[in-house]
Order: structure tokens, then sequence, then C-alpha cells
């Protein structure tokens, strides 16, 4: 390793944590301008152009504003829980490649921070720790309110945790790897050939029931409507962060935020093809008439940008659920995980087991 | 420059630090995170043996599932009140409690001196393991072909555990008004 | 140490504490899971002035008390304090979501005692301005029971149409919220030229958009699961709790005072009182959804049917006098002196008039005894006794139930606690 190498490094690392933390001040603009746009409002339009920088705004407010902490509450787990929640949101996303490993004057480039060969499964663990912080949370706030969020946050987690794995498993068993980057290099190959059209053999197509089970669980991984039962507010006033100020909220939310992005970035790759360019942009790619690094380059940037497009995509499919959709009811949600959702999962499991004995997939 | 060493001290000592800390801390949360970081620092050292799939399964089931539950439940038992407190701790107790811990560690330091501290080479080595597409593969292969047995009596183990726990919670339910 | 051991009580200082108190056995872990929670009146779905105290295992409400009484303010003793005229204004603070059909109805009980016999034109109008309160205060009902099952979106589309119903309002008084538009035998002024009009096509656009509310929740099927067989309150109980209203149509029993009871002109007007069957939240919602629509279609027969003409009883005790008379005049000034200052005399008597407003049955009882205010007067809020049906309504339901529960039923705080 020199110190290239390391260089390399640290630019990745830099980047995803601009990444995840430019994510939320985005996505509440986002939300709030989709909101707006979902029940005919304006939504905010007065900070800057379209109201761009009313989340810096916000997060003045936020800095400002004194940050008082309860007298009742166990103070060192609650001003943990904040950061702990935090954490594993922006270490989620480093194993997500952004695009194709490239090769530069003999250094090869991976455009993830971590290849791990045990990439999906780095992220279940890691996606599994962030339960800890809304634990903290809500025990430490003393608060009967808090507690309950946090418990049911807590075994909504756990649940859906099992039909998101589950679901994955189905997937594995299709690209044969655990890997992110193989995975994805999977999908490129035809799945069918129809005349001019190659339909490439992408997550959504070889999975489509897994990839509804695992949209659903990360809904309920991420506390989106309609599972947003953890800080529902007319039932449990905030949940797990009714005791927070104005900062602890705010990490909070960055914390869903990044949550989001990790599960868009995690539904883009792994049944959408990652990085793998959308249609026309080979063309483009070809088209451009570029040569040599520049052409690699131009197609990492493409690639890239094919990424951030399926990102985005699901990020408004997750804005525009939680401004359509009810919320479940407590029990409900635990039979939806427990009762369909896992029973699926598992017989999505057997019939690409046999579809894959039988040769078809 | 193999940093390799520098961190599994780092990972090493902190594991032992709050290894320490969770016998030592008198809040139960308290010290169920200190295990979770203990966990953590586990993980960490099988990272660096390149078991990168122990080390994510250990996150995955021991701090991620497991620990949860135990959090759960020490929150739920309320057990923040000093119900462990035997009152004030008798000498006769105290002496046999250090007495005890010298006895266990001559125990270990005489075990690992007697034993000859060779690990028997593994099955494969790490170029084979490479070759062979991987920890996460070979682990596989291992499990559902030559351990099949070993690994589905376990799961039997587990069923039967959970059979027992839905024997307890039933009856709870099932108990007239008022017993509950 | 010896001393926890024992049992000891906790009370909760509630003023029924024997109910909500708790044997506390410091070594019966499954006592302690026993969870007392204090819903209220801070909490967001309590709207800042309801209380309920609920003993929880796990989400389920054991079993609960229910307070009342943070926006009292003493609204039946003022009107033995003020005069008819200047209680008006009060009426508009009872249920604040359909202010004008407490003007009306306020207006009708004092009319009636006086044996006043209000212009045609003047009820046409105010059938109208009640029935756009109705629809609004319905809108404002489904809208945050939506919302408080976390549907933003569809309280937001109802919300668009109650601010354009507002805004007609606005043309008829110059308030939006508090509207004070009724006087005793007439009107504080006519409707302005083609507000008719404006009504109709204001009704055009409500009933597209109700339309699509209607689709987008009704058939949802996690609102289904939120709601059918949630917070039933059954025929039996509508009963014994004396409810009224679309609470009570949506357990099924067919009662309407529009219709049973015409007053106003509501016999000459086409319209279908729905019912419902079950009395749980899906019902009361359907219920009000359809009532929006019939009241959609009444508003429309009434701007059809609707003309010019005096909307002032000839009678010189209430008739507020004209403004140009009191500038020029000694005799305009000095009754309206009189009027504002000492207010007009009422015959004696007493006279109980209902009208169904949007809740339910609003009565107004007012005893007179020849002077210009009240002798008593007493309001029968509908809120009232919905809000007593609450416990025994989600006794046994999770929390998230309480939410839909409250929200269904409509307890506006301004008209339970007068």
């Amino acid at each position: 390793m020199d110190m290239i190498d390391v260089e390399i490094m640290l630019a990745k690392v830099l980047l995803i944590v601009l990444m995840v933390l430019q994510a939320a001040p985005i996505m509440a603009w986002v939300e709030r301008r989709g909101a707006a746009l979902i029940q005919n409002r304006l939504g905010p339009n007065r900070v800057g152009p379209l109201g761009l920088f009313q989340s810096i705004a916000d997060a003045i407010k936020a800095m400002f504003k004194e940050d008082l902490v309860p007298a009742h509450v166990s103070r060192f787990y609650y001003l943990l829980a904040p950061i702990a929640c935090l954490i594993p949101a922006f270490m989620t996303f480093a194993v997500i490649p952004m695009a194709a490993p490239i090769t530069i004057e003999g250094r090869s480039i991976h455009f993830q921070v971590a290849d791990l060969n045990v990439g999906i499964l780095y992220v279940f663990a890691v996606a599994s720790l962030g339960v800890f912080g809304i634990i903290m949370a809500g025990w430490s706030s003393n608060n009967k309110f808090s507690l309950l969020g946090s418990l049911r946050s807590c075994s909504q987690m756990i649940s859906y945790e099992l039909s998101l794995g589950l679901s994955v498993v189905a997937l594995i068993m299709v690209y044969a790897s655990v890997h992110l980057g193989e995975i994805v290099q999977g999908q490129a190959e035809t799945l069918l050939q129809l005349g001019p059209i190659a339909i490439p053999k992408l997550g959504i197509f070889v999975q489509p029931l897994g990839f509804l089970l695992f949209l659903t669980a990360v809904h309920a991984e991420t506390n989106r409507l309609p599972f947003d039962l953890p800080e529902g507010e007319t039932e449990i006033v905030a949940g797990y962060h009714t005791e927070y100020g104005p900062m602890g909220f705010s990490l909070f939310m960055m914390a869903e935020y990044g949550n989001m992005l990790t599960a868009s970035g995690l539904l883009a790759t792994l049944y959408f093809g990652g990085w793998q360019m959308l249609p026309g942009f080979a063309y483009v790619h070809g088209a451009l008439g570029l040569s040599g690094n520049a052409h690699i380059l131009a197609g990492v940037g493409l690639q890239f940008l094919s990424l951030l497009l399926k990102v985005i995509f699901f990020m408004l499919l997750f804005v525009w659920t939680r401004w359509t959709l009810p919320r479940f009811r407590y029990d409900q949600v635990m039979d939806l995980g427990w009762k369909v959702m896992f029973p699926l999962s598992l017989v999505n499991i057997f019939i690409t087991g046999a579809l894959i004995y039988l040769g078809w997939i | 420059m193999d940093i390799s060493p520098v961190f599994f001290y780092l990972f090493a000592g902190l594991a032992i630090a709050f290894s320490v800390l969770v016998v030592l801390k008198k809040s139960p949360v308290a010290s169920a995170f200190c295990l979770v970081v203990v966990f953590f620092m586990f993980a960490g050292i099988y990272a660096l043996l390149d078991a990168h799939l122990i080390a994510a399964v250990q996150v995955l089931v021991y701090a991620g599932a497991i620990m949860v539950l135990f959090v759960f439940v020490i929150m739920l038992l309320n057990a923040d009140s000093p119900s462990f407190d035997l009152g004030r701790s008798h000498l006769g107790l105290r002496v046999g409690a250090v007495a005890a811990c010298v006895v266990l560690l001559g125990l270990f330091v005489y075990a690992f001196r007697a034993s000859p501290l060779q690990v028997p080479p593994g099955a494969l080595t790490a170029a084979q393991i490479d070759a062979a597409g991987g920890n996460t593969r070979v682990i596989s292969r291992l499990m559902f072909s030559e351990y099949i047995l070993p690994f589905e009596l376990t799961s039997v183990l587990l069923l039967a555990g959970i059979v027992g726990a839905v024997a307890i919670a039933k009856r709870k339910l099932g108990a007239p008004e008022g017993t509950a | 140490m010896k001393q926890e051991t024992e049992q000891r009580t906790l009370d909760l200082g509630l003023p029924d504490s024997e109910h909500y108190s708790v044997e506390h056995d410091p070594d019966d872990l499954w006592g302690d899971s026993q969870m007392i929670i204090n819903i209220g009146p801070t909490h967001p779905v309590m709207h800042g002035a309801l209380r309920m105290v609920a003993k929880l295992s796990g989400e389920t409400i054991e079993s609960s008390y229910c307070e009342f009484g943070y926006t009292h303010r003493a609204k039946e003793k003022l009107g033995e304090n003020r005069t008819y005229h200047q209680f008006i204004v009060y009426t508009d603070r009872l249920n604040y979501c359909s202010a004008l059909i407490n003007n009306v109805t306020y207006a009708m009980a004092v009319e009636r005692l006086m044996g006043l016999e209000v212009p045609e034109r003047t009820v046409w109008l105010r059938m109208m301005c009640a029935e756009i309160a109705r629809i609004t205060d319905h809108l404002i009902c489904i809208g945050i029971n939506a919302v408080d099952l976390g549907a933003l979106s569809y309280f937001l589309y109802g919300f668009h149409q109650r601010e354009e119903a507002y805004t007609l309002i606005e043309k008829l008084c110059g308030a939006r919220l508090t509207t004070s538009y009724t006087r005793i035998g007439g009107m504080m002024n006519d409707a302005p030229e083609g507000w008719e009009k404006e009504v109709k096509a204001w009704v055009g656009r409500t009933r597209k958009v109700i339309d699509e509310m209607d689709r987008l929740l009704t058939a949802n099927r996690i609102w289904h699961r939120r709601t059918v067989g949630v917070g039933v309150f059954t025929k039996e109980d509508c009963l014994k709790y004396s409810y009224s209203g679309p609470n009570a149509r949506a357990a099924g029993i067919d009662i309407d005072l529009r219709r049973d009871q015409p007053c106003m002109f509501y016999k000459d007007v086409q319209f279908e009182v729905p019912i419902g069957k079950n009395g749980d939240v899906y019902d009361r919602y359907a219920v009000r959804l359809e009532e929006i629509r019939q009241s959609l279609r009444i508003l429309e027969q009434c701007a059809d049917k609707i003309k010019p003409g005096p909307i002032w009883v000839e009678d010189k005790r209430v008739r507020i006098p004209e403004k140009h008379a009191v500038y020029n005049t000694m005799e305009g000034l000095i009754h309206h002196f009189k009027f504002f200052m000492t207010g007009f005399d009422v015959p004696a008597g007493e006279a109980y008039t209902t009208f169904e407003a949007a809740n339910g049955e609003l009565g107004f009882y007012i005893v007179s005894k020849e002077a210009p205010r009240a002798h008593r007067l007493r309001i029968r809020g509908p809120s009232m006794f919905h809000y007593q049906g609450l416990d025994t309504m989600v006794q046994g339901e999770k929390i998230a139930d309480l939410v839909a529960a409250l929200g269904s039923i409509n307890i506006i705080a301004g008209e339970l606690d007068r």
C-alpha cells in the first residue's frame, strides 16, 4: 500500500461521508417539495432558488437553538444515542460499488470504499446495529412514550431484517455471490434475446417477488411510512426522539435519510443493475469519441450517473409512498412481517432454488 | 508497512478493557452495551485474520440480534434497580472470589503452557481459499456437505429452544384473569 | 430494604383513584409490566384539551379514564350575563369548525321564544350557511382522522376545499372562522351579489375533490385494516350514551333532525340520510363522507331556490337600526344605544330548540323571564355525549386504535367544555 493508494482511499471515504451527509438536507428539501407537489401546495420556496437553502436555514436554526438535556435522562447514553444511530448509516454505504473497477496506468481502482468479499453480509451486519441507537435513545430518555417507541422500533427492525435477509438469499443464489461487485457484474448478462432487444439479467426480472419483499422490508427498516410507528406522532408523541432537542433530532433525521440513501443504493445495486448504464448511456459513451484514459473516466462518470439516477428514483419512491399511504398498526406490522413476508420469502427461496435446479435462471 | 499488529493490539486491548467493564458496571444496561463493544472488537480481530465472513456473522448475530434481545429484556424488566446488590459484601466472599480468580488464571496459564501452542493448520491454505472463491463459499460448502449433520443438529437444538419459549409464553397468556 | 418488599399503593392522584391505583410489588416482575400512561392534554392527538389516563398491558388499553374541562369558559353562565344579541359571538366558539351552524341554531332558539318568523331569503341563506359549515366540519373530521392514521395528503386535499369554503363565508360576513353571521330575526347583512353562483361553482369543484379523496383512501387496504372493526360502538351503546348525528347513524340509528324534525325549508330539498351498520371507525368515516355529498346536493338546490328579498323581520324590537338613521337622526341614535346597551326583552317562557349540527344534536335550552338576558341558558353540545363513550369504545383496543376512535367521533373541545 503506497501513498497514492492511501490518498485514493481517503478520497473515497470523504466522498461517501459527504454524500451521506448531503443526503439529509437535500432529501429534506425533496421531501417537503415532493409533499407539496402531491398535496397541491407550494412548499418551502422562499430561502434561495426554489427554497433549496431552506435546509441550510434549518441547520442554522438547529445549531443555534439551545440544546438542553432534560434532567431526568441518563446523560451519557442520551447523548450517545443519536451518534450510535448515525454511524451505521454512514458505514453501510461504504460497500456499494459506484462504478466498474478500472485500471489506469497499472493501478486498479475500485469505486467503493471497502471491497469486501462478504459485501452484502457486511451491510446487514452494520445495518442491524442502527437499532442500538434507537434502544439507547428510548431507554435513556426515561420517558414512557420514548420507551414504547424504541420497543416498537426494535421489534419491527428485527422482524423485517429476517425477510430482508431471506429475500436477498434468493438473489445471492441467482448470482452465486455475496460480493456486491460480482452481483452487479452478473446483472449485465443477457436473460432473454427478443430480436434486437436484449433483456439483461437484472435482479428485478429474475427476482420480482424478492424485489417486492425487499422494497417493503427496507421501508420498515428505515421507519418510513407506512411503517413509521416508532415515531408515529399521533400515538406516541414522537417515539424515541420525544425528549431530544434540535441537534439530537437533526442527527436522528440525518440517520434516517442516510439509511434511506443506503436502502435506495441497495435496491439499485441488487435489483436494477447498480452502475450498469441506463439504456442509451452506452451509445452516448461511444459517441463522445474519447480514447484512452479519458474514455475510461467518461465511462466511470456515466456509470456513476446511472447509479445516481436509480438511487434518486428510489428516494422519490420513498417520498411518494410516505405521502400516499396511511400508517399500519403495530400488531398489523408484526402480522405482515411474520405471517406474510416471512413465509413468502421462504417460498421465494424454494422457487428460486427449483428454477436454478431446472436451469431456467 | 504492516499495520495489522497495531490494530490487533488495539482491538485486543479494547476487548479486554470492555470485558472488565462488563463486570464492573453497576447498571445491567451499561454492562450489556459494553458487551456489544467487546463483540465488535472480536469482529475486528476476525477481520484482521481475513475471516470476513466470521466477522460479519459475529456482528450480525451477536451484536445485531442476540444483544438487542438482551438489552430489550433488561430494559423491560427494569433491572436498573440494583437487584444484584447483596448488601454489604461478606469478607469471606471477597477472599473466595479473589482466590477463585487466581486459581482460574493459574489453570489457564498451566493449560497453555502444557499444551503445544501450535495451531493445527487448516485443511485449506489462504491461497486455496481464494482460489475456491473466497471465505463465504468455502465455509458454505463445508457446512452443507461435510458438517451438515452437526449444522442441522444445532438448528434442531435452537428449534427446541423456540418451542420451549413459546410453551412458556402460551401458558402465561392462557392463565385465567387475575393470576397473570 | 424491609419496607420495600411490602405492598405499596401508587396513588395517581386522580379523582377516582381507586380504579387506577396499582398494587406495587417489587418482586412481581409481571405486575410491573403494566404501564400507566398519561395521554394528554399536551399529547398531539388530544388537541391540547383532553386527557386520558390509560393502563396498558403491552400496547393494549386495559382500562382508562377520560378527563375534560381544559377549555372550560363558563359559556352557559356567560349566557345569563350577556344580552341575547351579545351572546351570538360566544356561539362561534362552541364548535369552531362549524361556527355557522351554532349561530343559526342559537338565532332559531331565540326567535322561537319571541315567536318571530324570519323572511324566506334569510331561511335559505341560513340553510346554505349550515350546509357549508357541515361540509367544512366533516372535511376536518375525516381529514384529521386520516392524519392521525398517517395519511396527511388526504387531509390537505380536504383542507384546500375547506379554505375555499371559508372564502365563501368570508364574503358573507368578513370572518372566516368565528363568523357571528346571524342576528336575532335576521342576518348581519345580505349575501353579496352572485354569491349563490359562486357556491354552485364551489359545489362542483368540491364534488370532484371528494370523489378523488374517496378513491385515494376509502378502498385502501391499510385504511381498512386500521378502521374496520376498530372503536366499535354498537346501537345499544349509542342509545345508552345518547349519541346523535353521524356517530349514531354510523351505528345504524336512523336519526337526522333535519328530516325527522324539519325546520327551515329542509322539507323542500331532496337529500338522503346515510346509515352505517357496525358503528366502527370506518362506518363513521363513510357516513361523514356521504353526508358531505348530500350536503353538496342540498347546497345546490338551495342555490337554485334562493330568491332576492328582505333579510330582516319587520320587528322594531330586534332589528338593528340602519346606520344612516343612527348617524343622522336622534331617534335612530337612541334606538341604537338602547339596542346595544340594554338589549331587547324576550317574552317569558322556556324553549329547547335543536338542530342537526355537524356532530349531532345541538340544542339551546333557554329560560326567559322577560329580560334582555336569559335567566338560564343551557347548551347541549353533541361532543359532550360522544366523549363520555370513549372509555367504553377503546376498552381492550390498542393505543393506536384510541387515536383512530378519538378522531372518528370528532370531539371539538370548544363544544365539549363550553
